[in-house]
């Protein structure tokens, strides 16, 4: 089973638990086998993790009826950033549990972002596609998840001195 | 572009999203602006911190385990009141399943590399200027320079006439065994036509894919397979299958 990894690091980090994670991508491993057949592109890796972040986002769209979360809105979240203190910079190194702290503390669909940017290395293009948005609005996500990133981290590092 | 626009295209030109002549206004607006070099280093530093430290996961092996017995559970409906002869019978309508949907896979996945492959073995022969072992447009010199040195006689036609001279031949190797190449040329641009022994008879017409920016061809014709490898359109590659085809 390719991609498993890949997949299951998405929906690990999409659903911010292991026992939600393995559910979709369980889920999401079964609907790839069904609908196979319908796959014509070349990169089957993009088509699966499309698939399961496609399930992530519907297992959390079920999980914020529950509780009282606010819907992600990309005029919101974009309205000019946040203000980064022009002294703060990342300059040392991050123990992976910030950083895993950090990208939890962002929305979903800035997560997903820097997941498949950062950790899958995957291009413009292939996020777009994965995620099922225009180019431009990876562009603005991603810069505007970093932007956030760096701030959260900024401010981890405050603490810790 | 406007320092705004540039500043929007920061975190592209980072990520090498960035074509040459973005990338190059880019640069030099960074030599001169302080705001948008800090957001550059800025970004540069995340990813690095990023690579360095985020944690990847990989999945479970229940997970791995549970993930195949639901496949293959999906692959075959078990129901309670089966008899022996049904449940023999799904079980063999679900091992012909598995085997059809790995033959795909395999079968896709052969074709893919086997693209991959004529494309490397088309770049191979420009950079290493090893593209011709025979040089010569004449179709009777080069043609017989392949005797004895492989076992088939490959078809080689002298297309100049038409716009596609013969510049020479070389042996290759394509998936383990040794094929011929022909090389053509439309103005600037080579053409490596693979040629050999096909599996079967049948005649295919010409068929198009694009493998890193190559076009490729392959076609069937007299128990041999072409494949033409080039950066030439497809519409002008098409023309010259036609051409040797006919």
């Amino acid at each position: 089973m390719p991609h498993l990894d890949a997949a299951f690091s998405l929906a690990r980090f999409l659903m911010r638990n292991e026992n939600d994670a393995r559910d979709v991508v369980q889920e999401a491993a079964l609907r790839a086998f069904r609908f196979y057949e319908s796959f014509r592109g070349e990169n089957s890796r993009a088509w699966f993790l499309s698939i399961v972040r496609n399930a992530s986002f519907t297992a959390l769209k079920r999980q914020r009826a529950d509780e009282t979360n606010v819907e992600f809105d990309e005029e919101l979240h974009s309205a000019g950033g946040l203000p980064v203190d022009p002294g703060k910079e990342i300059d040392r190194e991050l123990d992976r549990q910030t950083v895993r702290a950090a990208i939890e503390q962002l929305p979903p669909e800035f997560r997903e972002v820097i997941i498949l940017r950062e950790l899958e290395e995957c291009s413009y293009k292939e996020i777009a596609d994965i995620a099922g948005v225009p180019i431009g609005t990876v562009m603005s996500r991603l810069a505007r998840a970093r932007q956030h990133l760096h701030q959260i981290l900024c401010e981890s590092y405050e603490r810790e001195k | 572009m406007t320092h705004e626009e540039i500043r929007e295209l920061i975190h592209p030109y980072v990520d090498g999203e960035l074509d040459v002549a973005n990338g190059r206004e880019i640069e030099q607006h960074l030599g001169g602006c302080d705001d948008c070099r800090r957001l550059e280093q800025r970004v540069r530093a995340l990813r690095t911190a990023l690579r360095k430290s985020l944690p990847s996961y990989s999945a479970p092996t229940t997970l791995r385990r549970s993930v195949r017995t639901a496949l293959r559970r999906e692959a075959r409906p078990v129901h309670p009141f089966l008899s022996p002869w049904a449940l023999f019978a799904t079980g063999a309508a679900c091992a012909l399943l598995i085997l059809a949907f790995a033959f795909f896979q395999s079968a896709r996945a052969s074709r893919s590399t086997l693209t991959d492959e004529l494309v490397s073995n088309h770049i191979r022969s420009l950079l290493a200027t090893h593209l011709v072992d025979v040089v010569s447009s004449d179709q009777h010199t080069v043609k017989p320079w392949f005797d004895g040195k492989i076992d088939f006689a490959p078809e080689v036609r002298d297309l100049s006439a038409a716009g596609f001279p013969l510049e020479g031949g070389r042996l290759d190797y394509l998936h383990g065994r040794t094929v011929v190449a022909l090389v053509y040329r439309r103005n600037k641009h080579p053409i490596n036509l693979f040629i050999e022994p096909a599996a079967t008879r049948d005649h295919t017409d010409p068929a198009a894919s694009t493998r890193r920016g190559y076009n490729l061809l392959h076609w069937t014709q007299d128990g041999m397979d072409y494949w033409a490898v080039s950066d030439l359109n497809t519409a002008e590659l098409r023309e010259f299958a036609a051409l040797f085809t006919s």
